[in-house]
């Protein structure tokens, strides 16, 4: 059975730390920075369990910064 | 295959649409204005309209749209916007001609333009984003906030005696013979978000089309106003905003089946 | 088309004179006693012809913003009102003298203040020439006092308009909006192509091909600094246009010892006034500014270095004499006579004015 494998990336100079990926996202990949700050002083996002991302891109369509690129790739 | 090794431009699903520029969007984090401003942008690169798109933005906090979608713009006073497009689509028949506003712009003090732009069937596609507050201004009431709801200007909860009540200006404007689709919608998860993208591209079509005013209403939070973290301001919109403004189409005289147009919609654009 | 002569009222020459322009859209409201013009554009139907958009707005509000949308397309487009309607429509003006953008808005005006009356006023002349809305700017004003210059001032209006990138306002009366007149109409001219507003009017927005940047029609900035450079290039233009533009005309002016200056409609009944002083040897002449902004400052100055005495005559309370005393300066009296509430001097009365101010030439004295 063909797997399913995604990635994210994340701009993180741009993210706000909304938290709305990380409500949004249905295999718990993300979490928000518990202490580090981007440039303007935001707990960005970041990809807590990579290995867990699937590629559905609900993080991505949820935020309002576009800051998420969602990559996808069946594997047989 | 590592985690590391997909990241290749083949394997995009999903990224930052071109037409939304590198600058950073003034709103508070997790406001629906971004990810309707992203919607539009899309869409707009879809459907090949950058050489015939001309947004109106609004008094509000929206007014500052012109700096992140990178298409022709007009900033109308407060309210105006529809009376602004109606003479812009009528004299460039061939653009596609939409306006953006708030329940403050659209339902208050716009809503004489509102109703008689639509009440003529202008060609336009209106975008109403409905989070029941002045965003701008700092979270005052708006026609469409809600009974009980507390802002800058009912600090006890709006009031039906004192204020009253909220308006479903959206219903209003389904029973005008000159909106051809009306629409609710919202963008709190990636489904609803998908569908809002079908909608507007729904609406910007029909004004290609010459078929009417189309409404797409986009029931929105406003989490600073609405004192909440933007998860819990969602929470919030769909146990009491979507009771009075629930999720659906309202009127489609364009494509009576409402589900038909929601299928083959691109909803990973660079799949 | 060709050039014709017709009879007919201001406001109908308006009208015709707009379609013969080559405008693109006109966006009105009904109000006495300017309606004939939205009456007139339905009835000629130039959609059918030129292709001009005629469109009957649910308020003065949205008929003003429509003219703030079509010239943000760099299209030709017009509204007209009368005093109660343009004061609904001051905001928009503001909105698209700070845009930088041409149109052309027609006051025929009716006594106020208030919803007042339907008779002929001249009261709007502090509100036309002194801003009307907020900010910092000015209109192009032309007061045309006969049915011809109704019609010539709408070409002219567009043409400075657009020359200067600035709204430009025909600030007639109900007298010249409801005479009838003979006119001499121009010749059609074509309406622009998109590609000559595109030439014209690079700023336009039109929608955004991929060879150049968006187009943006904002009248908001919120940076200090920019928004003081915003003002100081719209009062460029307006040294530029006070240089240039000031228009006015001179009746009997090389001999008199007495000077009347009077706009619009009132001008011509100061004109009879005149001759009949003349008959009786007072030697009396006449300024009537055609452009109220910019005023013709510099003409009145120069005469009040010749006369013993100015008056102004006009359909209001005294409002252009304040413009007549800066420009005059203290060098001689400056008084006024005017009638309200609809009431229009006759020419008898300026002559009684005359006497009352200038007591030296009364000849019962």
């Amino acid at each position: 059975m063909p797997k399913v494998i995604g990635a994210v990336d994340i701009n993180i100079e741009r993210c706000k730390g909304c938290d709305l990926c990380v409500a949004a996202c249905p295999a718990d990949v993300l979490l928000l920075q518990p202490k580090e700050v981007n440039d303007r002083g935001y707990h960005f996002a970041y990809t807590a369990n990579p290995d867990k991302c699937i590629g559905c891109a609900a993080c991505a369509l949820v935020c309002p910064d576009a800051c998420i690129t969602v990559y996808r790739k069946k594997i047989d | 295959m590592s985690y590391e090794d997909i990241k290749k431009p083949e394997n995009i699903v999903y990224q930052r649409p071109a037409l939304l520029n590198g600058n950073h969007m003034h709103y508070c984090p997790g406001c629906s204005h971004g990810v309707v401003h992203k919607l539009i942008a899309e869409i707009v690169e879809e459907m090949g309209l950058q050489d015939k798109t001309i947004g109106i933005a609004p008094v509000g906090c929206a007014v500052f749209a012109y700096n992140y979608v990178d298409i022709d713009w007009i900033e109308a006073a407060h309210g105006r916007a529809p009376a602004v497009a109606t003479a812009v689509k009528r004299l460039n028949p061939d653009r596609m001609v939409f306006t953006y506003q708030g329940d403050g712009d659209l339902a208050a003090i716009g809503t004489g333009e509102t109703i008689h732009a639509a009440n003529r069937g202008e060609n336009i596609a209106i975008i109403f984003i409905n989070n029941g507050i002045y965003g701008m201004t700092g979270g005052q009431m708006s026609p469409t906030t809600l009974e009980g709801m507390k802002t800058s200007t009912s600090p006890y909860g709006r009031r039906i005696d004192l204020n009253g009540y909220p308006l479903p200006i959206t219903n209003l404007l389904v029973g005008l013979d000159g909106t051809c689709y009306v629409t609710r919608q919202s963008v709190h998860t990636a489904a609803a978000v998908r569908k809002t993208k079908a909608a507007i591209k729904q609406a910007f079509k029909n004004a290609m089309e010459g078929r009417g005013t189309s409404v797409v209403e986009v029931v929105s939070t406003c989490n600073s106003g609405w004192k909440m973290t933007p998860v819990q301001a969602n929470d919030w919109m769909v146990e009491h905003m979507f009771k009075k403004y629930p999720i659906g189409d309202l009127k489609n005289t364009v494509n009576p089946a409402p589900a038909a147009h929601a299928k083959g919609v691109e909803t990973h654009p660079k799949q | 088309m060709d050039e014709e002569i017709r009879l007919m009222k201001g406001n109908e020459a308006i009208a015709h004179a707009a379609i013969r322009y080559g405008v693109d859209g006109y966006f009105g409201y009904p109000i006495t006693p300017q309606s004939e013009i939205l009456e007139t554009l339905e009835e000629l139907m130039p959609w059918e012809t030129t292709g001009m958009v005629v469109l009957q707005a649910e308020s003065e509000l949205a008929a003003i913003n429509m003219v703030y949308g079509g010239a943000s397309t760099g299209k030709a487009v017009m509204t007209s009102s009368s005093s109660p309607g343009v004061s609904l429509k001051q905001e928009g003006i503001s909105y698209i003298a700070a845009g930088e953008l041409p149109a052309l808005i027609i006051n025929v005006m009716r006594g106020g203040p208030g919803l007042g009356t339907i008779q002929p006023s001249q009261a709007d002349y502090f509100q036309a020439t002194k801003g009307g809305g907020h900010g910092d700017y000015h209109l192009i004003v032309l007061a045309p006092s006969s049915v011809q210059e109704m019609a010539d001032f709408v070409c002219l209006g567009f043409d400075l308009a657009f020359k200067y990138r600035t709204p430009a306002m025909i600030l007639a009366d109900g007298i010249v909006g409801q005479m009838m007149e003979k006119v001499r109409l121009p010749k059609q001219r074509a309406r622009r192509t998109d590609a000559e507003i595109a030439e014209q009017c690079p700023w336009a927005v039109t929608g955004r091909p991929a060879t150049r940047k968006p187009n943006i029609m904002t009248t908001l900035e919120l940076e200090s600094s920019t928004m003081e450079e915003n003002n100081r290039r719209l009062q460029a233009t307006y040294e530029r246009i006070r240089s240039n533009e000031v228009r006015y005309q001179e009746y009997y002016t090389d001999d008199c010892d007495y000077l009347i200056v009077a706009f619009g409609s009132i001008a011509r009944i100061c004109l009879k006034a005149i001759e009949e002083a003349r008959a009786a040897g007072i030697k009396v002449g006449l300024i009537r500014p055609i452009t109220l902004w910019p005023f013709p400052t510099e003409a009145i100055a120069s005469m009040a270095q010749r006369v013993k005495g100015i008056l102004t005559v006009e359909i209001n309370a005294g409002q252009m004499v304040e413009d007549v005393r800066l420009a005059v300066n203290g060098k001689v009296p400056v008084y006024y006579y005017g009638r309200m509430g609809g009431i229009v001097p006759n020419p008898s009365e300026v002559i009684d004015a005359l006497y009352r101010d200038f007591p030296e030439i009364n000849p019962e004295r």
